[in-house]
Protein backbone atom coordinates (compact mmCIF):
# COMPACT_ATOMS: atom_id res chain seq x y z
CA UNK A 1 0.00 0.00 0.00
CA UNK A 2 2.10 2.79 -1.20
CA UNK A 3 -0.31 5.06 0.00
CA UNK A 4 1.56 5.04 3.33
CA UNK A 5 4.92 6.58 1.74
CA UNK A 6 2.50 8.91 -0.17
CA UNK A 7 0.34 10.01 3.69
CA UNK A 8 3.92 10.29 4.92
CA UNK A 9 5.06 13.03 2.01
CA UNK A 10 2.18 14.79 3.32
CA UNK A 11 2.42 14.70 6.50
CA UNK A 12 6.16 16.22 5.81
CA UNK A 13 5.29 18.97 4.02
CA UNK A 14 2.10 19.61 6.20
CA UNK A 15 4.26 19.72 9.57
CA UNK A 16 7.13 22.01 7.93
CA UNK A 17 4.78 24.63 6.74
CA UNK A 18 3.01 24.90 9.30
CA UNK A 19 6.16 24.76 11.97
CA UNK A 20 7.50 27.98 9.31
CA UNK A 21 4.09 29.74 9.84
CA UNK A 22 3.96 29.67 13.80
CA UNK A 23 0.65 27.63 13.52
CA UNK A 24 -0.39 25.37 16.45
CA UNK A 25 -2.70 22.74 14.51
CA UNK A 26 -3.37 22.31 11.01
CA UNK A 27 -7.24 22.08 10.72
CA UNK A 28 -7.69 21.24 6.99
CA UNK A 29 -5.18 20.01 4.11
CA UNK A 30 -5.95 20.63 0.38
CA UNK A 31 -4.38 18.31 -1.83
CA UNK A 32 -4.64 17.64 -5.71
CA UNK A 33 -4.53 14.53 -6.65
CA UNK A 34 -4.90 13.92 -11.11
CA UNK A 35 -6.96 11.16 -12.63
CA UNK A 36 -3.78 9.01 -13.57
CA UNK A 37 -2.11 8.52 -10.54
CA UNK A 38 -2.08 5.38 -8.50
CA UNK A 39 -3.72 7.02 -5.73
CA UNK A 40 -6.75 6.08 -3.89
CA UNK A 41 -8.12 8.58 -1.85
CA UNK A 42 -9.62 6.49 1.07
CA UNK A 43 -6.36 4.37 1.65
CA UNK A 44 -4.68 8.05 1.61
CA UNK A 45 -7.13 9.22 4.64
CA UNK A 46 -6.43 5.91 6.38
CA UNK A 47 -2.91 6.10 6.20
CA UNK A 48 -2.71 9.82 6.59
CA UNK A 49 -4.86 9.51 10.18
CA UNK A 50 -2.57 6.43 11.68
CA UNK A 51 0.75 8.96 10.62
CA UNK A 52 -0.95 12.10 11.83
CA UNK A 53 -2.01 10.41 15.04
CA UNK A 54 0.02 12.66 17.82
CA UNK A 55 1.18 15.74 15.80
CA UNK A 56 -0.36 19.23 14.91
CA UNK A 57 -1.66 17.51 12.18
CA UNK A 58 -3.83 15.01 14.04
CA UNK A 59 -6.99 16.79 13.70
CA UNK A 60 -6.61 17.70 9.98
CA UNK A 61 -9.03 16.37 7.33
CA UNK A 62 -7.48 15.78 3.90
CA UNK A 63 -9.68 17.50 1.15
CA UNK A 64 -8.89 15.95 -2.30
CA UNK A 65 -9.50 17.14 -5.28
CA UNK A 66 -9.37 14.93 -8.52
CA UNK A 67 -8.04 17.07 -11.29
CA UNK A 68 -8.43 15.72 -14.96
CA UNK A 69 -6.42 14.30 -17.10
CA UNK A 70 -6.06 16.64 -20.20
CA UNK A 71 -3.13 16.68 -22.76
CA UNK A 72 -2.14 18.72 -25.39
CA UNK A 73 -1.20 18.41 -29.11
CA UNK A 74 2.85 19.37 -29.69
CA UNK A 75 1.94 19.94 -33.29
CA UNK A 76 -1.46 21.96 -33.40
CA UNK A 77 -1.86 23.26 -30.10
CA UNK A 78 -5.52 21.48 -29.38
CA UNK A 79 -6.36 20.83 -25.73
CA UNK A 80 -8.49 17.96 -24.87
CA UNK A 81 -9.71 15.48 -22.01
CA UNK A 82 -8.05 12.35 -22.61
CA UNK A 83 -10.86 9.86 -22.48
CA UNK A 84 -10.08 5.95 -21.54
CA UNK A 85 -6.10 6.92 -21.92
CA UNK A 86 -6.27 7.35 -25.73
CA UNK A 87 -3.05 9.85 -26.03
CA UNK A 88 -3.39 11.11 -29.84
CA UNK A 89 -5.24 14.32 -30.79
CA UNK A 90 -8.72 14.23 -31.45
CA UNK A 91 -8.17 17.29 -34.25
CA UNK A 92 -5.06 16.57 -35.95
CA UNK A 93 -4.60 12.52 -35.26
CA UNK A 94 -1.10 13.31 -34.07
CA UNK A 95 0.64 10.91 -31.04
CA UNK A 96 2.74 13.78 -29.69
CA UNK A 97 0.47 14.59 -27.24
CA UNK A 98 1.68 16.09 -23.60
CA UNK A 99 0.18 15.50 -20.23
CA UNK A 100 -1.08 19.16 -18.71
CA UNK A 101 -3.49 18.20 -16.35
CA UNK A 102 -3.73 14.54 -14.31
CA UNK A 103 -0.66 13.63 -12.88
CA UNK A 104 -0.94 16.17 -10.25
CA UNK A 105 0.07 14.71 -5.79
CA UNK A 106 0.20 18.17 -4.56
CA UNK A 107 -0.21 19.70 -1.20
CA UNK A 108 -2.09 22.81 -2.79
CA UNK A 109 -2.58 24.55 0.66
CA UNK A 110 -3.36 24.26 4.86
CA UNK A 111 -5.93 25.83 7.18
CA UNK A 112 -4.14 26.43 10.38
CA UNK A 113 -4.81 28.12 13.71
CA UNK B 1 -5.16 31.03 8.57
CA UNK B 2 -4.53 29.33 5.32
CA UNK B 3 -0.96 28.80 3.96
CA UNK B 4 -0.68 28.42 0.14
CA UNK B 5 1.81 25.68 0.20
CA UNK B 6 2.27 23.90 -3.80
CA UNK B 7 4.09 21.55 -3.12
CA UNK B 8 4.38 18.02 -4.76
CA UNK B 9 4.27 15.32 -2.20
CA UNK B 10 7.07 12.81 -4.15
CA UNK B 11 9.52 15.93 -4.14
CA UNK B 12 11.82 14.49 -1.74
CA UNK B 13 11.94 11.00 -3.48
CA UNK B 14 12.12 12.50 -7.05
CA UNK B 15 15.04 14.51 -5.68
CA UNK B 16 16.94 11.22 -4.50
CA UNK B 17 15.90 9.63 -7.89
CA UNK B 18 17.68 12.68 -9.54
CA UNK B 19 20.77 12.00 -7.30
CA UNK B 20 21.15 8.32 -8.06
CA UNK B 21 20.43 8.98 -11.85
CA UNK B 22 23.32 11.29 -11.63
CA UNK B 23 25.92 9.25 -9.77
CA UNK B 24 24.86 6.65 -12.68
CA UNK B 25 24.78 9.17 -15.62
CA UNK B 26 28.65 10.31 -14.55
CA UNK B 27 29.73 6.53 -15.37
CA UNK B 28 27.71 6.19 -18.43
CA UNK B 29 25.55 3.41 -16.97
CA UNK B 30 22.11 3.03 -18.75
CA UNK B 31 19.99 2.44 -16.09
CA UNK B 32 16.73 -0.11 -16.25
CA UNK B 33 13.61 0.02 -14.07
CA UNK B 34 11.86 -3.42 -14.89
CA UNK B 35 8.42 -3.35 -13.52
CA UNK B 36 5.31 -6.31 -14.42
CA UNK B 37 3.06 -8.21 -12.44
CA UNK B 38 3.67 -11.49 -10.11
CA UNK B 39 4.67 -13.75 -12.40
CA UNK B 40 4.83 -11.66 -15.44
CA UNK B 41 8.66 -13.02 -16.51
CA UNK B 42 10.39 -10.45 -15.17
CA UNK B 43 13.18 -12.83 -13.60
CA UNK B 44 13.09 -14.83 -16.94
CA UNK B 45 13.36 -11.82 -18.97
CA UNK B 46 15.85 -11.04 -16.75
CA UNK B 47 17.87 -14.34 -17.47
CA UNK B 48 17.57 -14.52 -20.98
CA UNK B 49 18.59 -11.19 -21.63
CA UNK B 50 21.69 -11.66 -19.45
CA UNK B 51 22.55 -14.76 -21.85
CA UNK B 52 22.07 -12.86 -24.48
CA UNK B 53 24.23 -9.80 -23.50
CA UNK B 54 26.47 -10.63 -20.95
CA UNK B 55 29.72 -11.10 -23.72
CA UNK B 56 29.13 -7.68 -24.96
CA UNK B 57 27.77 -5.87 -22.12
CA UNK B 58 29.08 -5.31 -18.43
CA UNK B 59 25.98 -5.73 -16.53
CA UNK B 60 24.50 -5.47 -12.84
CA UNK B 61 20.88 -6.32 -11.27
CA UNK B 62 19.49 -4.97 -8.54
CA UNK B 63 16.72 -7.03 -7.30
CA UNK B 64 13.43 -5.53 -5.55
CA UNK B 65 11.75 -8.30 -3.56
CA UNK B 66 9.48 -8.51 -0.52
CA UNK B 67 10.85 -10.92 1.37
CA UNK B 68 12.93 -13.83 -0.01
CA UNK B 69 16.47 -13.90 -2.74
CA UNK B 70 15.03 -16.47 -4.41
CA UNK B 71 14.82 -14.00 -7.87
CA UNK B 72 18.55 -12.82 -7.00
CA UNK B 73 19.86 -16.20 -6.68
CA UNK B 74 18.95 -17.21 -9.89
CA UNK B 75 20.59 -14.15 -11.38
CA UNK B 76 23.69 -14.48 -9.42
CA UNK B 77 23.80 -17.76 -10.96
CA UNK B 78 24.10 -16.42 -14.60
CA UNK B 79 27.72 -15.13 -13.16
CA UNK B 80 26.44 -11.45 -13.06
CA UNK B 81 26.62 -8.93 -10.10
CA UNK B 82 23.57 -9.04 -8.10
CA UNK B 83 22.04 -6.82 -4.67
CA UNK B 84 19.04 -7.68 -3.29
CA UNK B 85 16.83 -5.06 -1.58
CA UNK B 86 14.05 -6.78 0.49
CA UNK B 87 11.22 -4.29 0.89
CA UNK B 88 9.96 -6.04 4.13
CA UNK B 89 6.20 -6.44 2.48
CA UNK B 90 7.06 -2.71 0.91
CA UNK B 91 5.09 -2.93 -2.02
CA UNK B 92 7.42 -0.92 -4.35
CA UNK B 93 11.40 0.09 -4.50
CA UNK B 94 12.27 3.90 -3.70
CA UNK B 95 15.18 5.92 -4.55
CA UNK B 96 16.33 5.73 -1.38
CA UNK B 97 16.33 1.92 -1.40
CA UNK B 98 18.34 2.01 -4.29
CA UNK B 99 20.87 4.49 -3.20
CA UNK B 100 21.45 2.27 -0.04
CA UNK B 101 22.68 -0.16 -2.01
CA UNK B 102 24.60 1.67 -4.71
CA UNK B 103 27.74 1.12 -2.78
CA UNK B 104 27.85 -2.44 -2.78
CA UNK B 105 27.98 -2.52 -6.33
CA UNK B 106 31.37 -1.99 -8.44
CA UNK B 107 30.23 0.58 -11.05
CA UNK B 108 33.37 0.39 -12.78
CA UNK B 109 32.93 -0.09 -16.19
CA UNK B 110 29.96 -1.01 -16.12
CA UNK B 111 27.46 -0.32 -19.40
CA UNK B 112 23.73 -1.10 -18.35
CA UNK B 113 21.99 -1.54 -14.51
CA UNK B 114 18.78 -3.24 -14.76
CA UNK B 115 16.84 -2.65 -11.79
CA UNK B 116 13.81 -5.45 -11.19
CA UNK B 117 10.93 -3.60 -9.22
CA UNK B 118 8.67 -5.39 -6.47
CA UNK B 119 6.03 -7.61 -8.45
CA UNK B 120 3.11 -5.09 -8.65
CA UNK B 121 1.53 -2.89 -11.80
CA UNK B 122 0.23 0.02 -9.36
CA UNK B 123 2.43 0.97 -6.90
CA UNK B 124 5.94 1.08 -7.84
CA UNK B 125 4.71 3.08 -11.16
CA UNK B 126 4.82 6.34 -8.90
CA UNK B 127 7.95 6.24 -7.79
CA UNK B 128 11.21 7.39 -9.81
CA UNK B 129 14.25 5.29 -8.53
CA UNK B 130 16.61 6.99 -10.88
CA UNK B 131 16.38 4.88 -14.02
CA UNK B 132 16.78 6.30 -17.28
CA UNK B 133 13.64 4.14 -18.56
CA UNK B 134 11.08 1.65 -17.65
CA UNK B 135 10.17 -1.19 -19.00
CA UNK B 136 6.91 -3.19 -18.23
CA UNK B 137 6.30 -6.87 -18.97
CA UNK B 138 3.22 -7.92 -19.27
CA UNK B 139 1.81 -11.99 -20.08
CA UNK B 140 -0.47 -13.32 -22.11
CA UNK B 141 -1.93 -14.97 -19.29
CA UNK B 142 -3.26 -11.63 -17.54
CA UNK B 143 -5.62 -11.22 -19.76
CA UNK B 144 -5.65 -8.21 -22.20
CA UNK B 145 -7.69 -5.80 -20.02
CA UNK B 146 -4.62 -4.82 -18.34
CA UNK B 147 -3.10 -2.34 -19.84
CA UNK B 148 -6.29 -0.02 -19.48
CA UNK B 149 -6.93 -1.07 -15.82
CA UNK B 150 -3.32 0.20 -15.26
CA UNK B 151 -2.40 3.02 -17.75
CA UNK B 152 0.52 4.61 -15.89
CA UNK B 153 3.15 1.43 -15.54
CA UNK B 154 2.27 1.30 -19.13
CA UNK B 155 2.58 4.94 -19.75
CA UNK B 156 5.26 5.87 -18.24
CA UNK B 157 7.40 2.54 -20.02
CA UNK B 158 10.21 3.06 -22.57
CA UNK B 159 9.16 -1.12 -23.82
CA UNK B 160 6.65 -3.43 -23.18
CA UNK B 161 7.40 -7.08 -23.53
CA UNK B 162 4.04 -9.01 -23.64
CA UNK B 163 5.58 -12.30 -22.43
CA UNK B 164 4.67 -16.08 -22.85
CA UNK B 165 2.95 -15.51 -26.23
CA UNK B 166 3.54 -19.42 -26.71
CA UNK B 167 0.59 -19.60 -24.71
CA UNK B 168 -1.57 -17.76 -27.14
CA UNK B 169 -3.03 -20.87 -28.64
CA UNK B 170 -4.44 -22.07 -24.78
CA UNK B 171 -5.62 -18.42 -23.94
CA UNK B 172 -8.77 -16.44 -25.01
CA UNK B 173 -5.48 -13.34 -24.84
CA UNK B 174 -5.98 -11.09 -27.66
CA UNK B 175 -2.59 -9.86 -28.59
CA UNK B 176 -4.15 -7.18 -31.41
CA UNK B 177 -6.43 -5.58 -28.77
CA UNK B 178 -3.59 -5.79 -26.24
CA UNK B 179 -0.88 -3.87 -28.62
CA UNK B 180 -3.06 -1.33 -29.60
CA UNK B 181 -4.73 -0.12 -26.05
CA UNK B 182 -0.71 -0.32 -24.64
CA UNK B 183 0.26 1.91 -28.25
CA UNK B 184 -3.09 4.35 -27.57
CA UNK B 185 -1.91 4.90 -23.82
CA UNK B 186 1.68 5.59 -24.80
CA UNK B 187 2.08 5.78 -28.82
CA UNK B 188 5.97 6.38 -28.34
CA UNK B 189 6.49 3.04 -26.74
CA UNK B 190 8.30 -0.07 -28.14
CA UNK B 191 6.33 -3.31 -28.17
CA UNK B 192 8.24 -6.74 -28.25
CA UNK B 193 5.62 -10.16 -27.91
CA UNK B 194 7.67 -12.97 -26.60
CA UNK B 195 8.28 -15.46 -25.02
CA UNK B 196 10.95 -16.12 -21.99
CA UNK B 197 10.64 -19.67 -22.55
CA UNK B 198 11.37 -19.93 -25.67
CA UNK B 199 13.09 -17.04 -27.08
CA UNK B 200 11.02 -15.73 -29.47
CA UNK B 201 10.45 -12.35 -30.03
CA UNK B 202 13.48 -11.22 -27.69
CA UNK B 203 16.00 -10.34 -30.66
CA UNK B 204 14.11 -6.74 -30.85
CA UNK B 205 14.25 -6.56 -27.21
CA UNK B 206 18.02 -6.63 -27.22
CA UNK B 207 18.31 -4.23 -29.76
CA UNK B 208 16.32 -1.89 -27.87
CA UNK B 209 18.68 -2.21 -24.78
CA UNK B 210 21.76 -2.33 -26.86
CA UNK B 211 20.32 1.33 -28.75
CA UNK B 212 19.68 2.60 -25.29
CA UNK B 213 23.09 1.53 -23.51
CA UNK B 214 24.77 2.99 -26.90
CA UNK B 215 22.78 6.42 -26.11
CA UNK B 216 23.93 6.55 -22.88
CA UNK B 217 27.54 5.81 -23.54
CA UNK B 218 27.45 8.35 -26.57
CA UNK B 219 25.78 11.08 -24.23
CA UNK B 220 28.09 10.64 -21.25
CA UNK B 221 31.56 10.82 -23.81
CA UNK B 222 30.13 14.20 -24.91
CA UNK B 223 29.76 15.30 -20.93
CA UNK B 224 26.33 15.48 -21.60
Amino acid sequence: MHEMAIAQGILDIALTAAAENGAAAIVRIKLQVGAMTEVEPEALTFCFAALAAGTAAADASLEVEVTPLVGRCRDCGREFRVERFRFLCPACGSAAVEIISGRELRVEHLEVE
Amino acid sequence: MEIKVMANILDKNDQLAAEVNAHLSRRGIFTLNLLGSPGSGKTALLERTIAALKDELKLAVIEGDLFTDKDAARIARQGVPVVQINTGGGCHLDANMVKGVLASLDLDGLDLLIIENVGNLVCPAEFNIGEDAKATVLSVTEGEDKPLKYPLVFKQAGAVVVNKIDLLPYTSFDLAAATEDIASINPQVAIFPASCRTGEGLEGWYGWLRARVAAKKAAAAKGE
